[in-house]
């Protein structure tokens, strides 16, 4: 089954219209010692149906966020994805179209994509949004390089407190672009302002951070940003985006960049991908800014419309000079996010927000009084905390998973002095009795 | 049929959805601090039956694979299978944390796992990671393999990568963004690689040469061999931009013409949606001497089963906060099973007849400056149409009115006027003749009423944008007034 | 129409001598070419241009330009209206559309340059 709809008839009546009398005389381009002379190594094929069961079966071996009560956040996150997502999502109007080149024919890719930069401006405190980009880990990594451009500086100061999968990417690129990136200390699991105002020197392109940072807890951030700028750095702020129902936004507190994993907004997890990379920043530095953008303009009679535009940053343009070489966003996945907020709303994100501070702290309240067990997060926290666990992380877990829940992250992996503490994330979807499961869980 | 913004739509006191309270009553305040609160939250408030009829009503205004014919060149927008997205939606796909046990995953990296074993058959290659998460993604994550190995061997001193000037913007950007300084040659008259021109720029500074094969130009390099020879010669690096798999799956692979490293994009190749430009997703392979370098973690098998592989010493790091997009390579994966060995070579088989098909149609009506054959794709002019003030923007807008998407227009950069027509297998002789209909009554058009095709399209939600003003304007989000 | 008083760039940059000042410009050939003007990238006052060197980038919607200096020099004046009017430069590429005025270091470079005839021939056979 190819999906191809020509017939032995219609092949031969395309090909006897050009002359030909064999597929093969089509490929005479290809030598024929660069030919394969054997099949490919290929299962299939295999009938609808059969393709059906086969994945069904290898999705029955997954243990599933619908099976199982999850605890687990970390960059990833179990938050309610409305029914109106899925809907919109699945018009094939939109998710079979490509890039909106041909604004005429497109008006329904760029408009929303124009709402999406709006919602993402307005959450975040910002003047411009980009139409995303792959993943909040791309995104930062992106943010430092365009500070580098700005500035004119060569070194990204980025707190130890920001999620390790987005710093190993950042390194990543950091080590191939030709940058330095260097990491600023903790004090338990917030960052030491201390230790990063003495590491800012007029080298320093940006100072990076997360609020709520990976162990969920609130930085001081109006101070980390006010270090930023009084030597002349960008301050660029990674942030959660339904934190943002209730948390000051980012712009608020002077960022200059800021950054999201969208993830939570209307997407659901799969394995940690696809994905959704928010981007803003301040109006000045829009034409150092990297990915897709969406304008509102007028056709020559006057209609309003919207298109692509300062498209001229862009690879296929400007080349290599272009200011990224990212090519696609993740237009699906911005849409799902506009059709989330927008059925929310003001009070529905407001809702979500405080659903999840308030079962995570209900939670914590509960395992501090377990023996054992120790609250790390004695600062202000979002849906995430850390607790000290009287034995392994590992051994939780697999008692956990066998009572039908997935446990938290362990730190003991990216931080060795926090062997033994557990990354919990409780979020809206969490009910008082998976609550209360968990907490009998680690008890016993 | 102007659409007004979600925003403007707004009703105070409406909402979309209905949570039930939680029973719980600390305040904020208590939890996050005064201080912490924002005071507003400037998102639109509107009911569920409005968000509904808002987006629905803005699909209508697009144009989809699903609504018709859309040969856009290099982007193979193929038929997009329905029953793929039934299985990526399957909560057992979906719902995954990434962070889970790899004993409570087993299903989904048997899935990846098998996945890389198709994409290294299916190039001729030894080793493959999945994780970037779109074609441009992958060509970055492949320089970066590139970059590692000659600090490896230590020949760092290679800071140039060679393009060819028929090459995706992509290619000359993501060298770039890897440090390299970028060196583009003149394409040889018959549309593919000069090698004279080639073998002049070739030196042990050169780290890299990236091609495209079949190249922009819907040709296929038949030098490649001799090319490959040449680039290796001179100690460098050839790397494939797999953008054009699409021509020739089964029938040859890019690793044995002797590239070293390749990107695939699953949302051309393998029919993933495009989403209206993104998720993609571009994994890459490489040699065996290359496989040490890839990005971790790759899927590995032991008598365990399968697991996430992080020790690779010499890997390049991370380029994904996770693994990919999972859910493209689900769609991707299923899609393979179902063609098979065979199933994908007559993809590419008929992919290939209907754009020489096509182009055989149109080649009396416009300019064909390569010639009358081609691999999956071909590249028209309107050159000839252009003294009756005839651009190639217009044909593609009066194709509009025809019920086409119109083919990708000025790329590659060297054809003036360029029309770039990929027709790919999932469309029937009647479309193409419908299409090539429409084309050749355009061209007539053209000298009998140009006025009709300069002033194209004329159905449509809005006319022709004012690209200028939004530019100038960058009014790039919206705002009370508007 | 190519201005008389002016020299030229085989780049397509026009300049005005002024004693040791010279103003600068791209032609209404140029323009042209590059369709609506959207946005300029341009020195700072103070800072120093070089002859054949790159000073700065002209965008229309679909391209961007380099801007090649004619002479040395330092900038003594940049028209800050283009700013907020780009489009000064299709409009009045000659006039309101000039772009810096530069303080030449080596007046006789002046003499490398173009002459409305030369240009005009050059334009032409492109």
């Amino acid at each position: 089954m190819t999906y191809v709809p020509n017939t032995d008839n219609d092949r031969a009546a395309m090909l006897s219209a050009m002359g030909l009398n064999d597929l093969s005389q089509l490929f005479d381009q290809v030598p024929d010692n660069l030919k394969l002379q054997r099949d490919l190594k290929i299962p299939g094929p295999l009938g609808e149906m059969h393709v059906r069961s086969y994945a069904a079966e290898l999705a029955a071996q997954n243990a599933n966020l619908d099976g199982y009560a999850s605890f687990m956040g970390g960059g990833i996150y179990d938050h309610y994805v409305p029914s109106t997502v899925a809907a919109i999502t699945g018009r094939s109007e939109f998710y079979t179209a490509y890039t909106p080149y041909q604004p005429e024919i497109s008006q329904g890719t760029l408009q929303t994509i124009f709402e999406f930069q709006t919602m993402v401006t307005r959450l975040m405190g910002m003047e411009v949004a980009n139409a995303s980009m792959y993943d909040a880990a791309s995104a930062l990594a992106e943010a430092a390089i365009m500070a580098s451009g700005v500035t004119g500086r060569h070194q990204w100061l980025v707190s130890e407190c920001v999620n390790p999968a987005y710093r190993a990417v950042m390194r990543t690129y950091a080590w191939a672009s030709g940058y330095e990136m260097v990491e600023a200390g903790r004090d338990g699991i917030q960052t030491c302002a201390e230790s990063l105002a003495q590491m800012i020197s007029d080298k320093t392109a940006c100072v990076v951070v997360q609020n709520p940072n990976f162990m969920g807890a609130l930085e001081s951030v109006t101070e980390l940003g006010e270090a930023a700028h009084a030597h002349g750095a960008l301050y660029v702020v990674c942030c959660d985006p339904i934190s943002l129902g209730l948390l000051k936004p980012p712009g608020e507190y002077g960022a200059d960049i800021c950054v999201a994993e969208g993830q939570s907004l209307g997407i659901h997890p799969s394995y940690g991908g696809p994905l959704l990379g928010l981007f803003a920043c301040r109006k000045q530095l829009v034409r150092q800014m990297p990915g897709r953008l969406v304008g509102a303009t007028t056709d020559y009679e006057g209609r309003r419309g919207y298109t692509l535009t300062l498209q001229t940053r862009e690879q296929h343009i400007r080349r290599a000079k272009a200011s990224s070489n990212i090519c696609t966003n993740q237009a699906l996945c911005a849409l799902a996010a506009t059709v989330y907020l927008a059925t929310l709303g003001k009070a529905g994100l407001r809702h979500v927000a405080t659903e999840c501070a308030r079962r995570a702290h209900h939670s914590a309240d509960l395992i501090s009084r377990l023996a054992g067990y120790r609250i790390e997060s004695h600062m202000k926290f979002f849906k995430e905390f850390v607790v000290k666990c009287p034995v392994s992380v590992a051994e939780i877990n697999r008692k956990l998973f066998a009572n039908g829940i997935i446990g938290g992250i362990d730190l003991g992996a990216h931080y060795p002095d926090l062997a033994g503490h557990m990354l919990l994330c409780v979020t809206e979807t969490r009910t008082t009795d998976q609550i209360g499961a968990l907490v009998e869980g680690l008890r016993s | 049929m102007n659409e007004p913004t979600i925003f403007e739509r707004s009703v105070s006191g409406r909402t979309g959805v209905y949570f039930q309270e939680s029973g719980l009553d600390s305040t904020m305040t208590q939890i996050l601090g005064e201080e912490n609160l924002r005071h507003d939250l400037p998102l639109p408030e509107v009911s569920q039956v409005d968000v509904i009829r808002h987006y629905t009503r803005l699909s209508a205004m697009n144009y989809g694979v699903d609504s018709g014919f859309y040969p856009l060149g290099s982007c193979t927008m193929k038929y997009n299978p329905k029953i793929h997205e039934e299985i990526a939606a399957m909560p057992g796909f979906s719902r995954l944390h990434p962070n889970q046990q790899a004993e409570s995953c087993q299903g989904i990296l048997r899935m990846l796992f098998e996945m890389q074993c198709f994409v290294q058959e299916i190039t001729g290659m030894d080793a493959v990671t999945l994780q970037p998460a779109a074609g441009a993604h992958g060509e970055l994550t492949a320089l970066m393999v590139f970059k590692r190995h000659f600090e490896r061997v230590g020949e760092r001193h290679r800071r140039i990568v060679i393009v060819p000037d028929s090459s995706h913007g992509t290619n000359p950007a993501t060298a770039a963004r890897c440090g390299y300084e970028v060196i583009q040659i003149t394409s040889g008259t018959d549309g593919r690689v000069d090698i004279a021109r080639l073998r002049e720029q070739l030196s042990d500074e050169t780290a890299a040469v990236m091609l495209t094969n079949p190249n922009t130009l819907g040709l296929f390099e038949t030098q490649i061999a001799e090319i490959a020879d040449l680039v290796h010669k001179a100690g460098a690096l050839l790397y494939c931009d797999g953008a054009n798999m699409n021509a020739i799956m089964g029938i040859h692979r890019p690793g044995d013409a002797g590239f070293d490293a390749m990107h695939l994009n699953l949302h051309k190749t393998f029919s993933t949606p495009h989403g209206g430009g993104g998720p993609g997703s571009g994994p890459i392979a490489v040699k065996d001497f290359l496989a040490s370098y890839l990005p971790v973690p790759v899927v590995a098998q032991n008598e365990d089963g399968y697991y996430l592989n992080y020790d690779l010493p010499d890997s390049i790091g991370a380029v994904h906060s996770f693994y990919g997009n999972i859910g493209m390579i689900v769609r991707a994966f299923a899609y393979i099973i179902s063609l098979g060995a065979n199933g994908l070579r007559e993809v590419s088989e008929n992919a290939v007849l209907n754009a020489n098909y096509l182009l055989s149609k149109v080649s009396d009506s416009y300019e064909v400056p390569y010639g009358t054959k081609c691999m999956h794709e071909f590249v028209a002019s309107a050159v000839r149409q252009k003294p009756r003030g005839v651009k190639a923007l217009d044909i593609a807008k009066r194709l509009i009115d025809f019920g086409f998407h119109p083919p990708t227009i000025y790329f590659p950069l060297i054809v003036p006027e360029a029309l770039m027509v990929e027709p790919t297998e999932t469309e029937s002789i009647e479309s193409l003749n419908a299409f090539a209909d429409a084309l050749n009554a355009i061209a007539k058009e053209a000298e009998v009423s140009p006025e009709m095709v300069t002033s194209a399209p004329h159905h449509t939600p809005v006319g022709r944008l004012n690209e200028a003003a939004a530019a100038r304007n960058m009014e790039l989000t919206w705002t009370v007034g508007d | 129409m190519i201005p008389e008083d002016l020299r030229y760039t085989s780049t397509h940059e026009w300049l005005r001598v002024d004693d040791d000042l010279a103003t600068i410009g791209i032609t209404d050939h140029a323009q042209e070419e590059l369709g609506d003007i959207v946005y300029l990238e341009l020195p700072e006052v103070g800072s120093t241009v070089t002859a054949g060197h790159v000073f700065g980038s002209v965008e229309s919607v679909k391209t961007v330009s380099d801007l090649t200096a004619p002479v040395s020099g330092e900038v003594l004046e940049v028209n800050e209206e283009l700013t907020d009017s780009p489009d000064l430069v299709n409009e009045e590429s000659y006039g309101g559309g000039w772009m810096i005025i530069v303080k030449m270091e080596i007046p006789s470079e002046v003499e490398e340059l173009l002459t409305p005839e030369q240009y005009e021939k050059f334009v032409e056979e492109q």
